[in-house]
């Protein structure tokens, strides 16, 4: 008897339990419409037929090792949000939609990134912002096509995600970034022998080396030694061996935190190479510990805080998160407006119209002036080169 | 009796599992759960044989293995190579896929168990955990892995839609483990655990059995490794790190060491648990590790005990029993 009786409140409870989760999703997508309805009658009233609104989801890693890439292009894309919602939204056709961004956390796992996006498949998203990370891309991007989503990654690099028609990417592929670095190094520069220095447990560090060193060998260049590592924070072996070549400039396809190890490293063995950098070494004025030894360095980076037509974004970004935006950040910006620019041009929210749509647009954003997309879904813009000068970054 | 005991035991556990299964195929083909859980049915799954596996070796041989993630990656790699190289139809070469991931895994289980038999506790558990980073960087330098890079577009033949078999598979790891922790075998097993010296007194070959515990945990973690690469689709050797082998110990402890239902269960929660969090956003992993040390806690606490040995828990047992 009282077993049964047991179970019966077992049963209760896990119903309760059920409801009670449902009803916490029902009552959080009321108020969010609810919100929304409300900016719309007090942005415009007339142009509302119905105040629909287009969801955009995002996943990237908001938690763990990666964090700052999620929430940098989270942050990026809120404020894009906020200031075409204040605008009156996006004029798709007749109608005109109001944005919402829906972002969830992957901790940069391929498989976090699979439920993450059936997650947000389950919130009704329209289109995918993301992923932020390669690995996560590559997992998600044959969802996103069986279930016709547009997918646009801000910062995914690696060559494999756009093969999908649905799927374009906002930043360099990883091999572009390591032929761009070569040209400028062998031909602009006129060096002869480079080292390099990359991560070899690191797909990006990896994919830009690669193609680097092919593009090195076609333009007559030799790479002296080319060292890598797999993690740790002790760089001596590499740099005394580079020491021992006759390189004329160290190339270091790397994020920022292994940079600035690397340079600080650098320096005590009163090595005076000029260092070249993948976009990775953004931000490494805020990590190194003297602005000394990064003094002429110089990196790839698609977006510069420091120009005038960031100015307003900049602004705006402080005010809001407290901090100086990164490429992250711009990416995430410039997504969530080549996503608008698609549904403008294309009138209409179907993703094989959108598609279209972004083979034919051209959109001025903080990553490039006049960004167009080719049918693999590959940007054209072009890079920028960031210089380390007297402790600030400067634009070349 | 004791035959009809066990008979009796043995329907209990297959109806349970039938129902189980049921539910869970109504719920998918009625289409009535959420993607998002839907997504989650494999990887409790995944998290349940590798907990189990683990389980064979920290909680019955007693040695605390840190590269379980190792054998996971080796099967994983190996499965996806499989199929990615034979162009059979997936009813043939997903079980080749399986039973050559296990058996690849199991390899490097031998490989692994023969130089640490000297070893035993803390000395073997740093062992394995550098034998999961060498596993690792292999994997990093290999051509054929490509490398830091990774395989990408595998087959997606261990997804929600190939339940069915996943689930079989799950609950073949459940049996085979339990049949042979009771088994002559699993109890020279335990007594390894329980006295080293008064088992090799009694003449158990501990070699032998320690070598067997760790091959049949690898194979098995190998199998979970072929579902895992199937049902991502993309596989990257930075996914099986120390942290991978730390989330599947966790379980194995938060369930209890030598408890198989208890490490079922303690895979299910804490695979679903992380994703009822989403809405924390930036604090998701805190709460979750909040929600870990409260577990852990209440785990060891008087609680437990206490709920345990009260009227109502006693009675219920009693009527078990009785039935």
């Amino acid at each position: 008897m009282k077993k049964v009786r047991l179970v019966a409140l077992g049963l209760a409870t896990t119903l309760a339990l059920a409801s009670l989760a449902g009803c916490q999703s029902k009552s959080e997508t009321d108020t969010k419409q609810g919100t929304d309805t409300n900016t719309d009658t007090s942005t415009d009233s007339s142009a509302n037929a119905g105040g629909e609104t287009y969801v955009i989801g995002g996943i990237g890693p908001l938690t763990g090792d990666a964090a700052s890439y999620g929430i940098s292009v989270k942050q990026g894309a809120e404020i894009a949000i906020k200031e075409i919602n204040d605008a009156g939204g996006v004029k798709v056709g007749d109608k005109t939609l109001q944005l919402s961004l829906k972002f969830e956390d992957d901790q940069a796992t391929p498989d976090k990134a699979v439920t993450a996006y059936n997650s947000l498949m389950d919130s009704k998203m329209d289109a995918l912002l993301g992923a932020v990370t390669s690995g996560s891309c590559l997992a998600v991007a044959n969802l996103a096509q069986e279930d016709d989503i547009l997918m646009l990654t801000p910062s995914g690099s690696a060559q494999d995600i756009t093969k999908n028609t649905n799927v374009f990417r906002l930043c360099f592929t990883d091999p572009l970034q390591g032929e761009t670095m070569a040209e400028h190094m062998i031909t602009d520069l006129k060096f002869k022998n480079v080292a390099v220095i990359y991560k070899n447990s690191d797909e990006y560090s990896t994919g830009v080396y690669e193609a680097f060193a092919k593009k090195v060998a076609e333009l007559g260049g030799t790479i002296t030694t080319a060292e890598a590592f797999a993690d740790g924070e002790d760089f001596n072996t590499q740099l005394t061996s580079i020491k021992g070549t006759d390189a004329e400039a160290i190339f270091a396809p790397i994020y920022y935190g292994d940079a600035s190890h690397i340079v600080t490293q650098a320096a005590d063995l009163s090595m005076t190479l000029p260092f070249f950098g993948s976009d990775g070494w953004d931000g490494i004025l805020d990590t190194v510990t003297d602005k000394a030894t990064v003094e002429g360095a110089t990196f790839l980076s698609p977006f510069f805080s420091g120009d005038k037509a960031a100015a307003d974004f900049v602004t705006k970004y402080n005010e809001a998160y407290k901090a100086t935006p990164d490429q992250f950040a711009a990416d995430g910006y410039d997504g969530v407006y080549v996503i608008k620019a698609a549904l403008e041009k294309a009138a209409s929210t179907k993703t094989a119209d959108l598609v279209k749509a972004m083979t034919e647009i051209s959109v001025d954003g903080l990553t490039g002036e006049k960004i167009s997309f080719t049918e693999d879904g590959e940007p054209q813009k072009a890079a920028k080169f960031i210089k380390i000068v007297n402790g600030e970054y400067t634009a070349e | 009796m004791k035959n009809k005991q066990i008979d009796k035991q043995l329907i209990k556990n297959l109806a349970i599992i039938v129902i189980v299964f049921a539910a869970i195929e109504f719920l998918l083909y009625g289409d009535l759960l959420t993607r998002q859980f839907r997504s989650l049915l494999i990887p409790v799954c995944i998290n349940v044989i590798l907990a189990v596996s683990l389980n064979l070796t920290t909680g019955f041989l007693g040695e605390l293995t840190l590269g379980h993630a190792g054998f996971m990656s080796v099967g994983a790699y190996t499965g996806a190579l499989v199929t990615m190289n034979l162009n059979l139809p997936m009813i043939i070469e997903f079980p080749i896929a399986l039973i050559a991931g296990g058996l690849v895994a199991s390899l490097f289980g031998v490989i692994i168990g023969v130089p640490v038999l000297r070893l035993r506790g803390d000395y073997l558990a740093i062992v394995t955990l550098a034998f999961g980073e060498i596993i690792k960087s292999i994997i990093n330098s290999l051509k054929i892995t490509n490398g830091a890079m990774g395989l990408s577009n595998i087959e997606l033949h261990g997804n929600y839609k190939n339940f069915g078999y996943v689930f079989f598979l799950t609950v073949i790891t459940i049996f085979a483990i339990k049949n042979m922790v009771n088994s002559r075998q699993g109890r020279a097993v335990c007594s390894i655990r329980d006295n080293y010296i008064a088992a090799e007194a009694v003449g158990i070959n501990v070699s032998k059995f320690k070598v067997m515990a760790f091959v049949v945990a690898a194979f098995f973690a190998g199998i979970a490794g072929v579902i895992y690469g199937h049902n991502v689709g993309t596989l990257k050797p930075t996914t099986f790190d120390y942290n991978k082998s730390i989330e599947i110990l966790v379980i194995v402890v938060l369930g209890g060491m030598g408890s198989i239902k208890g490490s079922v269960i303690a895979a299910i929660i804490l695979t679903i648990l992380p994703e009822m969090l989403r809405s924390a956003d930036e604090f998701r992993m805190f709460l979750y590790a909040v929600v870990l040390i409260a577990m852990m806690i209440f785990n060891s606490s008087q609680i437990k005990q206490r709920i345990l040995s009260s009227d109502i828990f006693l009675k219920l047992k009693k009527t078990k029993k009785e039935a």
